[in-house]
């Protein structure tokens, strides 16, 4: 694939008011890179997400850590890397519960979380997750057009 | 890069309305503004989101929760001054389809 173009790295104290920084940040390199308007809310909400997931899991009360974002600047795409380095909690368990909302559930059943990472996989075109000693996020959004070519090719031989 | 909570109440129909970012830095201050009141009995509340800027899966938590709340003490619960933006947000993960929701146009209240 492509060389990285541009790379931009951020390391934030993992608190949940830095995570409002790396949204403006986002805003920059969105616009920057000719992203649509509806395109960087969608990398806004995905990638406050992972931070969020990261200061409030990673790192309990306790420890005090730091989240590292990392974004890859490619002609076609910006990938985002959303790392911490706290003891990881059981991301199969995280996954479990995940998902929308189903019409006709009761009230009082209703989850108050878990929404985080189906809003990830949801807003961005690719998502990956790693697990090591802490949690590493990756997601990829295309700009629009790029991935309709790049389908158009397998396509049409 | 944080909420203002404007809480009108007039008997038991409360209007609150919020401005501002919604994340995980600002939702335990928006929660603990609408829990109390969602633990009233037979209360209505309207919460108009015409001035919020930015919201994710945090403050879709805490609606949840205030939503569950109300219900649980017989009120009313509704959302109102939706953005296209927050609407989607609502449509993608099923909420809109159990929340009372009025997008803009139909929900604005001045």
């Amino acid at each position: 694939m492509s060389q990285v173009y541009d790379y931009i790295e951020m390391k934030i104290p993992a608190k949940p008011e830095f995570i409002g920084v790396i949204r403006l940040t986002l805003s920059g390199i969105g616009s920057r890179m000719g992203f649509a308007y509806d395109e960087i809310e969608d990398l806004k909400i995905a990638t406050s997400e992972a931070c969020t997931n990261a200061v409030q899991h990673a790192y309990k009360d306790s420890e005090k850590g730091e989240v590292k974002v990392s974004f890859g600047l490619y002609p076609d795409r910006l990938e985002v890397m959303v790392s911490d380095s706290g003891k990881s909690c059981n991301f199969e368990e995280v996954r479990q519960g995940l998902g929308p909302y189903e019409n006709g559930q009761k009230v009082e059943l209703l989850r108050e979380g878990g929404l985080g990472l189906y809003l990830i996989e949801t807003l961005m075109d690719d998502v990956k997750i790693h697990q090591h000693d802490g949690v590493t996020v990756f997601m990829t959004k295309f700009l629009e057009g790029e991935q309709v070519e790049m389908d158009a090719k397998t396509v049409s031989t | 890069m944080n909420i203002t909570v404007d809480v009108n109440e007039l008997n038991t129909e409360f209007i609150v309305k919020l401005k501002g970012e919604i994340d995980a830095y600002t939702a335990p201050k928006l929660r603990e503004s609408l829990f109390p009141i969602s633990e009233q009995e037979n209360v209505s509340i309207t919460i108009d989101l015409t001035e919020v800027s930015y919201m994710d899966s945090t403050g879709l938590g805490v609606f949840v929760g205030a939503f569950k709340s109300v219900r649980a003490h017989n009120g009313e619960f509704t959302l109102v001054g939706l953005s296209e933006r927050l609407r989607r947000l609502f449509d993608i993960t099923g909420l809109a389809d159990i929340i009372d929701i009025k997008s803009g146009t139909e929900g604005g209240l001045e």
